[in-house]
């Protein structure tokens, strides 16, 4: 399979390249000028890879063409339990992260820069590796969870104020909080941006975050199959693939395993490929994501403070076995109910998840229906 | 042709988008404005007005285009 690559050139060593091994390994940074560094974005159509896929080359440029000097945040905060891509990038390779930040600040013309982290061995690594640089670039700490890292919650805690999503009526690119434009990316975004000014042409890849017996970053090329992904990971044993992230879409086996891992097909959003095996009961899985999303909901929205607890508890009821009646439909009009209503995307992925998981495990909820399946509850990180 | 948007944190049920505008807002199961289109000219006055009643002022008319 030679579309897949694991832990290639971005995770090739167990420990953390200083700035001089990096230099090293990587060669020096090319001096662009900042429609250089906009146009190899859009040369090798890099989209943004923490979660939501928007195409760098636009953003960068609305970021440019704001009113004020833009404020650049790298964000390494990958607050969604299941995923180490991020952290396993930053731990491993930090001066390619804060390479890219010094482009993305280059092609919006920012004089300030910042990276975005949780607290713990990510944030010592990266400490670290920005006192090792000769350009300025702050650490943020951010509070744990699952939202703090949502852009405009990212945004509103590195500006001292809480870090809790808030509506825009226009992109934080375009217009942030101050009035000037915010420029937020995901850390893996940045690390490609940076080896595209090294290696120009070098077809982009993507991490993966695969958990099934193990848990294992892997670098592919996007549209690789999932069948591709899981094979070269050696996970054997699917039942289902929760793709994308918590928020993701379930899709059942063996038709997952023809699925690309591409935007397209909505699978790659933050890079999950959740494998649940065959003696794990899904219902029982998908009543534990939606309890979890719930719980991470910040309570500000009203529908999202009442729609997901409503939610996981239809689908508790479902797991269970023998539910009332008419439990499926009220799945299906929560899940309406939440959808877009909400200042950031978490109804909407919860949403997403809760609809495709009807439609991946159809047979299992029939079973359900009747009473318990038997099979093992299944055990996700939270 | 304007764009209701609700500023969901600000909100809090009060409801009366939906009393002044039946046309394009009702509620949900927890008395939050479900909107159901966007504000054509011959709303437009009645849109304005369901803006201004809301107490906490979570409802905005916004012009349709907001892509970056």
């Amino acid at each position: 399979m030679s579309v897949l690559a694991r832990t290639e050139e971005l995770l090739s060593r167990p420990w953390t390249l200083s700035y001089q091994e990096h230099l090293d390994a990587h060669g020096t940074l090319p001096a662009l000028a900042p429609h250089e560094v906009i146009a190899l974005a859009e040369g090798a159509g890099l989209r943004g890879r923490g979660g939501a896929g928007f195409p760098l080359a636009r953003k960068l440029r609305t970021a440019a063409q704001g009113r004020g000097r833009p404020l650049v945040i790298a964000n390494g905060t990958e607050g969604e339990p299941a995923i180490r891509k991020d952290s396993t990038l930053l731990m491993h390779v930090p001066h390619l992260v804060l390479d890219g930040l010094a482009l993305a600040a280059r092609a919006v013309g920012a004089r300030e820069s910042l990276i975005a982290v949780h607290s713990g061995l990510v944030a010592e690594a990266v400490t670290q590796a920005v006192a090792q640089r000769p350009d300025r670039v702050q650490v943020h700490v951010v509070p744990p969870g699952y939202l703090s890292g949502e852009a405009s919650a990212l945004t509103r805690s590195v500006l001292g104020g809480p870090a809790l999503p808030f509506v825009r009526d226009v992109p934080l690119a375009v217009r942030g909080p101050q009035g000037r434009p915010v420029l937020v990316q995901n850390v893996e975004t940045l690390a490609s941006l940076a080896l595209q000014a090294r290696f120009p042409g070098r077809p982009p890849t993507v991490l993966l975050t695969v958990r099934g017996r193990d848990v294992q970053v892997l670098e592919v090329k996007i549209g690789v199959t999932i069948g591709a992904v899981l094979d070269t990971a050696g996970e054997t044993d699917v039942q289902a693939v929760l793709a994308g992230g918590y928020a993701g879409t379930w899709l059942s086996a063996p038709r997952a395993l023809d699925v690309p891992v591409s935007h397209a097909a909505g699978t790659l959003a933050a890079g999950l490929l959740l494998v649940l095996p065959h003696d794990a009961c899904g219902v029982s899985a998908v009543a534990q994501l939606a309890r979890y999303l719930a719980g991470q909901s910040a309570g500000q929205c009203g529908p999202c403070a009442n729609g997901l607890p409503a939610l996981a508890a239809a689908w508790e009821l479902l797991a269970a076995g023998d539910p009332p009646a008419g439990t499926v439909d009220r799945i299906e009009r929560l899940a309406g109910l939440i959808d877009g209503r909400g200042a950031c995307g978490l109804p909407d992925g919860a949403a997403v998840m809760a609809r495709s998981a009807l439609e991946a495990f159809a047979d299992d909820i029939v079973v359900h229906r009747t009473g318990p399946c038997g099979r093992r509850s299944a055990e996700l990180p939270r | 042709m304007r764009r209701l948007r609700v500023d969901w944190p600000a909100c809090k049920a009060h409801g009366l988008c939906a009393e002044v505008l039946p046309e394009r807002v009702h509620l949900d199961d927890w008395g939050y404005p479900v909107v159901t289109g966007d504000v054509p000219e011959d709303l437009l006055r009645l849109a304005k007005a369901a803006v201004s009643a809301c107490p906490v002022n979570a409802l905005r008319l916004n012009p349709l285009k907001e892509k970056s």
